[in-house]
């Protein structure tokens, strides 16, 4: 319980003006109930999850005009017309109006109507895939403003955040500046979960093989937020969660020289092996920090390919949009099995990575070459650069990145689906 | 800390997977086990003592009565509720524990087959069997007819779903229960990151519960379509008629998708299919959309009928005629086909466009007008009536308090974005708690005590009904609040452990509530037992409430034929315009009555079936084969039995119903 900030609830400075009878009714019904608890939800540090907030708020009080109303007829009339007092009018063959039919479909439509539009507007303001257009409700946002881009990757059961622009990686313990554009990539290595701090913003889902995105800020530095995953993932679940960490640009940067030097949590660099390593399922994981990291490995995890020997989604999808390899491709399911008896295999791979990768790619080319020596093996390799997508009618896809990818990022994505860029 | 798995790969040609390992390595399931055999065998002794098995098999068992099966449907709904709600309880006390650095009582293998177990029972095997009890039971009477359309296969889709009953009970002890959550979302419940035999359990005893529900579903349209009295038109069908036609219909399009769904999962499960693994280009997504294109009209299918009990307990009670039959009417259609244009509102989080969410949003949304009117409806019948407040107006009046905020936090759940800060919260929890129990549990409560009096001919203790009724209310509220508040607070569902001291308090209200439902339970229980008891002081005639519709113009019990003459309708309040027009039983002039005979196939059914199951599940594949045979082979047979039906002789009618209309009181009482 927080009662320091509770006596400040009802005047939040950040939120949107209202009219009077709302904010007496706002300090009547939170208050009473909520002050006394540390109602995230409804009072966070960043504006994103201020905004969805108060539409919590706000769409509570467009409802209680008509829950109100029935609440107190029901009960009224339940009192009014209780069969001992005689004195009510009783009028058993009443059974129709058409004046209250039309109200009684008119006003809950009202309601809707508003709360409907109400809902349009915001649903596409507060879209996660959608950049913020303001630090905060005074504060437009710079042009020059460059969002920190944080890849979140939810694994069995922790989370790897890796800051691509600053070629770090940690686990379970994210650290952002406040007051600055955060834009997060999330996937997931083995099972759904969900992404949620809930002081920053909303969730939104975390799953393999495909990327969501969330657009967030955080307003005010603090050392205690927590996140989590907000779907249930198997037996580590209630571990799987991460202290969150706000603090000004200089706490940014010397946290970032912090990891980068190594320390009480240093877990040294982060490569495909590490990786493959720490996905192995774990529970209550302590802070890691990786002073390095693969650039590649974020992309590779999206596309399912981090094991050596393993055909990355990206090129299934090329071989399938050429039209397949035919019966050939049913020896491919080795290199495509991802989860299942994958999951051994991967191991092999990983003990003798040159030795697995020959032997797979040696049967496609025992079932694609047409003679002997005359060997096409464009179907396994990734593309050098992305026309090799585009070319065949295809735009690339969202989650490999191919080199220099910079009108990429600025494309948002949508899971498992392919950009028109 | 790395995770142990067990390996659990052992298989024998003989047994499949069945191997010592199969029991559960947990004390408390041993007691449990313990206590359900020592209260089986006991049960079993009682029964063989007093020499009832012949009695139940011929009267019960292998009845195709409508009205004995949908009070079996009853018994098997409170058998599997009172299971259900043992796994909440056990959910409540692990969160109120697990605090300060406390693991709590239950590890997380067992803690989330807890979990899972108690959606699926509570969905499933109590509100289903609870909602299907009401209707077969109900509606031929309501209607005027005999029996439902297809008697053989209503007592052969009780008995399946039955069957799947006995298989997620059997998990109990044998085995385990899936650990993935009602829905078992894949990858997680794919045989990579699933591979023992929990959701086994789960897709088979929910494929053959399917069974039983789509072919009822099939058997009640079919009644409620062709066998209404004569001057029973639609418009002038009784309103919970209505509820259930429009139920039926969504059950008979909804099921389906769900048969799909498991049978996609089963193929990915046993033949390496790739619907929804990560391998492949499976997509988990795809089972997202398929499995809620089934789940919400099930919410629907749910509550419908429920509408329906309301509908009919208020106008009886306020004494009144039913307040705007139309709107109603059309009001429960317009759920009936919005509640398919929904589904997305489950996962707003999953990623989906804007203009997608919001679509979503705004459809969910406007299911809640026609909701709305109905409560008016409601409300307007109360106004200017008299209402008496007897057990089942009691419940009515709760429900409309109760659910008028469920609805409310259900449309603030329907804006996509505050979805996001809540969805999977305990805000979430509270609220289809809130809808769920608010609506479907009290409606049960509510009918339970509107129409035993029918169905037994004695009317249920009202002391100990009061005492239940307000254990619920009371309970329900102090149980479900505190998790309004703990989801705003941004506790997420499922959770075992918590590290925020914080929360404790709110956990302990929860858990005190849920033990004042416990002592509501407890009373009805009682309450049962005790007017049992007492049923010569509570016995009635057969028109206990001054009801208004045709099911309270038989006598109470109603005959095993229901109706001497079939009735004429001038009404939709049809009996209230019989008594208002004097209409007398007839004494005299009585017709041999068709009826369709007792069959023990049903029961052998869902045996085989159960086995079947069981089989599919171990990997015993020579017994799933064997079974599977035996299920088509019976099946088979049994269309070559021709004696499936009788005349019940003119004068038998003529006695027994001088004996029920010649004295004040009924025989049977």
């Amino acid at each position: 319980m927080r009662s320091s900030e509770s006596h400040k609830m009802p005047r939040r400075p950040a939120a949107p003006p209202r009219a009077p009878v709302a904010r007496i009714a706002a300090a009547l019904a939170l208050t009473g109930a909520l002050s006394a608890c540390n109602t995230v939800v409804l009072k966070p540090a960043g504006d994103v999850a201020q905004q969805q907030g108060d539409l919590v708020v706000m769409s509570t009080y467009l409802m209680l005009l008509i829950i109100v109303p029935v609440i107190a007829l029901t009960l009224f009339f339940a009192w009014k017309f209780r069969a001992s007092n005689t004195e009510a009018d009783y009028d058993p063959d009443w059974d129709h109006s058409t004046q209250l039919e039309l109200v009684i479909w008119a006003a809950p439509l009202l309601i809707i109507i508003c709360l409907g539009a109400l809902t349009w507007v915001s649903t596409h303001l507060l879209d996660p895939y959608r950049t913020i257009s303001r630090i905060d409700a005074q504060t437009p946002i710079s042009s020059q403003a460059k969002p920190l881009e944080v890849d979140v990757v939810a694994l069995d059961w922790k989370w790897l955040f890796i800051y691509p622009e600053q070629g770090i990686a940690t686990v379970n313990e994210l650290v952002v500046p406040a007051n600055r554009p955060l834009h997060f990539k999330i996937t997931a290595s083995s099972v759904m979960n969900s992404f949620y701090v809930p002081a920053m913003a909303g969730q939104i889902y975390a799953m393999p093989g495909m990327e969501t995105r969330l657009n967030a800020v955080m307003n005010k530095t603090g050392d205690d937020f927590v996140g989590f995953s907000a779907n249930y993932s198997g037996a580590g679940f209630s571990g799987m969660r991460f202290k969150m960490r706000s603090v000004d640009d200089a706490g940014f940067a010397s946290w970032i020289a912090d990891v980068k030097q190594g320390g009480a949590n240093a877990a040294g660099s982060l490569e495909a092996k590490q990786y493959l390593d720490l996905e192995k399922p774990s529970e209550n994981v302590p802070v890691l920090h990786y002073a390095n990291v693969d650039p590649k490995l974020y992309g590779r995890i999206v596309d399912m390919c981090v094991e050596p020997g393993k055909m990355c989604m990206s090129e299934m999808a090329m071989i399938d949009a050429r039209g397949g390899l035919g019966k050939a491709g049913i020896r491919n399911v080795a290199m495509l099995t991802y989860d299942k008896n994958g999951r051994e295999a991967a191991v092999d791979a990983t003990a003798n990575p040159d030795a697995a990768l020959t032997r797979e790619l040696a049967w496609v080319r025992a079932l694609c070459k047409q003679e002997a020596g005359a060997v096409i093996d464009n179907t396994v390799k990734a593309p050098a650069d992305k026309n090799s997508l585009t070319g065949f009618g295809l735009s690339a896809p969202q989650s490999i990145s191919l080199g220099g990818d910079a009108d990429i990022q600025s494309t948002p994505a949508r899971p498992s689906k392919i950009s028109r860029n | 800390m790395a995770i142990e798995a067990v390996d659990h790969s052992h298989w024998s040609p003989l047994l499949g997977r069945l191997w010592w390992d199969a029991i559960p390595p947990d004390p408390i399931v041993w007691v449990t086990f313990a206590g359900v055999m020592l209260g089986g065998i006991a049960l079993v002794a009682a029964l063989t003592y007093f020499k009832v098995w012949g009695y139940l098999w011929k009267e019960w068992f292998t009845s195709v009565d409508h009205k004995k099966i949908g009070i079996m449907y009853m018994i098997l709904g409170l058998i599997m509720f009172i299971r259900g709600f043992a796994d909440a309880i056990m959910m409540r006390l692990q969160q109120a524990l697990a605090f300060n650095g406390s693991e709590g009582y239950l590890p997380a293998h067992h803690f989330d087959q807890v979990f899972t177990a108690h959606g699926v029972i509570m969905i499933f095997f109590a509100a289903m069997p609870f909602v299907t009890g009401f209707m077969n039971y109900i509606v031929p009477l309501q209607i005027g007819a005999r029996d439902v359309s297809f008697p053989f296969l209503n007592n052969f889709s009780f008995w399946m779903t039955t069957s799947g009953a006995v298989l997620i009970m059997a998990s109990l002890f044998i085995g385990e229960f899936g650990q993935t959550g009602w829905l078992a979302y894949p990858p997680l419940s794919g045989i990579a990151y699933s591979p023992y035999v929990g959701v086994d359990y789960w897709i088979w005893s929910l494929q053959i519960a399917g069974v039983g529900t789509l072919l009822s579903g099939v058997n009640l349209i079919c009644t409620i379509v062709k066998m209404r009295a004569p001057g029973m038109n639609m418009m002038k069908m009784p309103i919970f008629t209505w509820t259930a036609l429009c139920t039926n219909i969504l059950i008979v399009a909804a099921f389906p998708v769900l048969t799909a769904v498991l049978t996609m999962l089963s193929m990915d499960r046993y033949l390496d299919f790739n619907f929804f693994t990560n391998d492949f280009g499976g997509s988990a997504m795809m089972y997202v959309n398929l499995i809620w294109i089934w789940g919400h009209p099930e919410v629907y299918i749910l509550i419908l009928p429920c509408f329906g009990i309301y509908s009919e307990i208020v106008s009886t009670f306020c004494g009144k005629r039913l307040f705007g039959y139309t709107s109603m009417v059309y009001a429960t259609m317009v759920i009936t086909i919005l509640s398919y244009i929904v589904w997305l509102h489950h996962f707003f989080t999953m990623g989906s466009g804007a203009s997608v969410n919001s679509f979503f949003g705004i459809t969910t949304m406007v299911i809640s007008i026609p909701t709305g009117a109905k409560l008016f409806n409601w409300l307007f019948t109360m106004y200017r009536g008299r209402i008496r407040y007897e057990l089942p107006m009691m419940w009515t009046v709760a429900f409309m308090v109760t659910f008028t905020i469920g609805g409310m936090t259900g449309v603030l759940l329907a804006v996509p974005p505050a979805d996001f800060v809540l969805h999977n919260s305990l805000f979430l929890i509270a609220h289809f708690h809130n809808v769920i129990i608010g609506g479907v549990v009290f409606a049960v409560f509510a009918g339970i005590n509107f129409w035993w009096p029918k169905a037994f001919g004695f009317k249920l203790h009202e002391g100990l009904g009061k005492v239940s009724f307000w254990c619920w209310v009371v309970g329900f509220y102090l149980a479900f609040m505190p998790l309004y508040v703990l989801g705003l607070m941004g506790v997420t569902r499922r959770m075992r452990v918590f590290d925020d001291p914080s929360l404790h308090i709110w956990f302990i209200i929860a858990a005190i509530g849920a033990a004042v439902i416990a002592a509501g339970i407890g009373a009805f229980v009682l309450q049962v037992a005790f007017s049992i008891w007492k049923r010569k002081e509570l016995a009635c005639d057969g028109d206990p409430w001054n009801g208004r519709t045709l099911e309270w113009s038989t006598t109470s019990p109603p005959p095993y034929y229901n109706f001497a003459f079939t009735p004429v309708i001038h009404d939709i309040d049809a009996w209230t315009d019989m008594k208002r027009c004097d209409v007398k039983a007839p004494k005299a002039g009585f017709l041999d009555i068709h009826m369709p005979k007792s069959t023990g196939t049903g029961i052998i059914l869902g045996g085989i079936a159960t086995v079947f199951g069981f089989a599919m599940i171990w990997h015993i594949w020579w017994l799933a084969i064997l079974t599977f045979v035996g299920m088509i082979g019976t099946a088979i047979v049994h269309t070559f039995n021709y004696d499936r039906d009788y005349y019940v002789p003119a004068g038998e009618v003529a006695e027994i119903e001088a004996a029920a209309h010649g004295q004040p009181l009924p025989a049977g009482a």
